[in-house]
């Protein structure tokens, strides 16, 4: 455990940091929290108040920063608090979250986004940064209060969990945020379209007789905000993307220059309906598992920066939920702690993405669009570091998560890519055994 | 050895051509059983079946009842109203409360799609699918077929259609498997907004028309409209859809071939299925009632373990 005032370098690794396109082996070095400097030449003597710890043969890269993840702190401490999460972050490999409001209450307010914060930072395990609601309750009727919030420490605002149905409210919402400098972050979902929806809509809905979601559900409010954004010049972020219709109206926003960004979860990147099978609620999401098509189409968009960043969408339930019948059990899985293997697994490995692109996904891409701490490994930036390998293979078992939550569709697989230390404000917050 | 079913029957679609044939040959023994002064064989002598409906149910409730008391096993009847699920007991404790009672066999009713198959995972006694949710029927696809062939003699080549709500039909899925894998070319007709989205990747013929349908089918199976889709926005009316998909003897009397009716009841009189139609020379309705006993005579039979070959032994002597 590093003390205060002493230095802590982070020897041989293959250091890789996408914000300045840095990808060289070396010894990457930390003093006071903060990174001091990167050193190619390895070997060095550095004096006897240093701590070494060896990461040859691992990478060594900026910490990962999950931007939407479900703590349920305040409301559900059965399920997950926010030190549990914070934990499960950081095993992880994530340095920071981002915690949606829908717990209960909603976090809608100042004072409710100050508890989030202080419980994050009494956890002591990765940085959570709370998000505030866009409407009161999360009603979609009247705006919260985004400049209070903001002053709190909320770092985007959103009604995820709930898609915001009026077309008006969003509007406004978008307005109302530039003040701030803000994302919005929507979950888009036409509530009409998807009620009562189980799965994707296709054949496999029609094969298991559940009722299913279009993915039009999805794509009508994806071009609805992203015209929201150009009309009003606001920020606007799209989360957990999971069509490929979705992905081109993206593009299009793109270019034409309209404030769009966008995330993919890892499960909507490596699973597709079929791993509903015999109604495994541990598939069961929203948005839902979609087609191969559909997986196809995000994972290319994840590669060109069509979608800029790897979110998680973590939502932890408690087991005998989700052990129940299909259409009644809640939607989400946990994610933190299997986010970096199943990027790697079904995007790095297969070669569809390269490392530096993994890092800059989870990473850099999350701290620019959110505007937060972090994401870099450049001299004075706060040493929030992963480190991690690559080519480690591990099979999942939930019972061993640090989340509270073990609904994963992982179980029992062997994925590739394990997180071997993680670094907070250069405090050792997680380290594999072994 | 195996059982030839497996320990469950959810679902036609995982069951091959040749698990099906055994489950029809096999009912056609049973047939006869149910003919008789004293309708009771041994078979299942001591075995403790668990009828539990999460919904309402007569007919599929009933014809179970007596397939088990034909066969002489003990039965109990749990329904939704009257057990401790009304008190919020969920589907896994109650399947767990009835397996520490030592039984054999469940026969399941369920208003959730995977009901079944979620129980059967987690109980060791043979479990039936009764109908689950929107999504199989299988004793009631069974029942259809062995009423099928015994008028048609094959189902190879054969064109049937189902005609209706096949969006939430569970009987309409187990038709579907159940007769394209038996060889017949099975036929869909109904309003778009009561057919799944993806209906031809189903493998299956889609008729907008109700006319075109029965001009090209040999048989067509009726299914029921559930009132309450009229009020969930999926057709206008009633009415109306009894005058564009109404099975109707006008329509009947223009089709090129007399066309053998089914409807899997309860029906709607003068919505999907007119009195005269479903009264008519053509109608076997009841006879797939008369079969539904003997199809799950012979599925209860197969799954607890009777020899496939032994099925015409097993009705050999009345109660002993």
């Amino acid at each position: 455990m590093a003390r205060d005032r002493v230095r802590t370098v982070l020897r041989g690794g293959r250091v890789l940091d996408p914000s300045q396109n840095l990808d060289a082996t070396g010894d990457l070095i930390i003093s006071d929290g903060k990174i001091e400097a990167f050193e190619e030449a390895t070997g060095a003597g550095y004096g006897d108040d240093v701590e070494i710890m060896d990461c040859r043969g691992l990478v060594v890269a900026p910490g990962f920063i999950d931007v939407h993840c479900h703590l349920r702190e305040p409301g559900r401490e059965d399920v997950e608090t926010i030190a549990t999460g914070a934990r499960a972050a950081a095993a992880g490999g994530f340095t920071a979250v981002c915690a949606m409001p829908n717990t209960q209450p909603v976090t809608d307010n100042q004072a409710a986004v100050g508890f989030v914060l202080r419980q994050g930072q009494a956890a002591n395990a990765a940085r959570v940064h709370p998000i505030g609601a866009i409407s009161l309750g999360q009603e979609g009727n009247a705006l919260a209060e985004f400049g209070e919030m903001v002053g709190a420490g909320a770092v985007a605002v959103s009604d995820d969990g709930r898609p915001v149905a009026s077309a008006h409210l969003m509007r406004t919402a978008l307005e109302y945020a530039r003040t701030f400098g803000i994302p919005v972050a929507d979950h888009c979902e036409e509530p009409t379209l998807a009620a009562g929806g189980a799965m994707n809509e296709g054949v496999v809905s029609a094969r298991l007789g559940l009722k299913g979601i279009p993915s039009e559900a999805e794509e009508i409010m994806v071009i609805r905000d992203i015209l929201l954004a150009r009309r009003t010049g606001g920020h606007v972020h799209l989360c957990h993307i999971s069509t490929k219709g979705s992905v081109e109206l993206i593009r299009w926003g793109k270019e034409r220059g309209i404030r769009v960004t966008a995330e993919a979860c890892p499960h909507h990147l490596s699973l597709t309906e079929e791993a509903i099978g015999g109604y495994n609620t541990n598939a069961k999401m929203n948005p839902p598992l979609r087609t191969e098509a559909d997986v196809e189409a995000i994972r290319d968009a994840v590669r060109d920066g069509t979608i800029d960043l790897v979110a998680t969408d973590h939502a932890p339930h408690h087991y005998d939920e989700k052990e129940r019948e299909f259409a009644d059990a809640p939607n989400g899985i946990v994610g933190l702690e299997t986010a970096l293997a199943v990027v790697m697994t079904w995007l790095v490995k297969p070669r569809i993405i390269d490392l530096s692109t993994l890092v800059d996904r989870m990473s850099v891409s999350p701290a620019r669009t959110f505007n937060l701490p972090g994401g870099t490994l450049r001299r004075t930036a706060v040493a929030d570091v992963t480190i991690f390998d690559p080519a480690k293979e591990w099979t999942v078992d939930p019972a061993r998560f640090k989340s509270k939550g073990r609904n994963s569709p992982y179980g029992g697989r062997t994925l590739t890519g394990l997180v071997m230390c993680t670094i907070v404000g250069g405090r050792i917050v997680h380290r594999t055994a072994g | 050895m195996t059982p030839p079913l497996g320990k469950d029957l959810l679902a036609l679609e995982p069951l091959t051509p040749e698990q099906i044939r055994l489950i029809l040959d096999t009912a056609e023994p049973f047939k006869e059983i149910s003919e008789r002064a004293i309708k009771k064989v041994p078979t299942l002598r001591g075995s403790t079946i668990v009828n539990l409906f999460f919904e309402a149910s007569t007919r599929t409730r009933v014809s179970f009842e007596f397939a088990e008391k034909r066969l002489s096993a003990d039965t109990v009847n749990v329904t939704a109203s009257s057990s401790s699920v009304s008190k919020g007991e969920t589907l896994v404790d109650t399947a767990r409360n009835l397996e520490a009672m030592r039984i054999d066999m469940v026969v399941i009713r369920h208003s959730a799609s995977g009901a079944a198959q979620f129980l059967a995972e987690r109980i060791e006694s043979n479990v039936i699918n009764a109908g689950d949710g929107t999504h199989e029927h299988p004793t009631q696809g069974l029942l259809d077929l062995l009423t099928l062939r015994d008028h048609l003699g094959t189902l190879e080549g054969r064109r049937i259609c189902i005609c209706g709500d096949v969006l939430h039909s569970r009987v309409a899925r187990s038709n579907i498997w159940g007769l394209k894998k038996l060889g017949a070319e099975v036929g869909v007709c109904g309003p778009r907004s009561l057919l799944p989205n993806a209906v031809s990747e189903l493998g299956v013929e889609v008729f907008d028309r109700i006319e075109a349908a029965i001009e090209w089918a040999e048989a067509l199976n009726v299914l029921r409209l559930q009132l309450e889709r009229m009020q969930a926005g999926y057709i206008p009316s009633l009415r109306e859809y009894n005058r564009v998909f109404g099975v109707t003897r006008e329509r009947l009397e223009r089709a090129p071939r007399d066309l053998l009716i089914l409807h899997p009841g309860p029906m709607n009189r003068g919505v999907e299925i007119d009195s005269d139609v479903a009264d008519g020379p053509h109608s076997v309705i009841l006879e797939q009632v008369t079969n539904g006993v003997a199809v799950r005579m012979a599925v209860l039979y197969l799954l607890a373990g009777g020899p496939p070959g032994l099925a015409e032994a097993a009705k050999g002597g009345s109660d002993r």
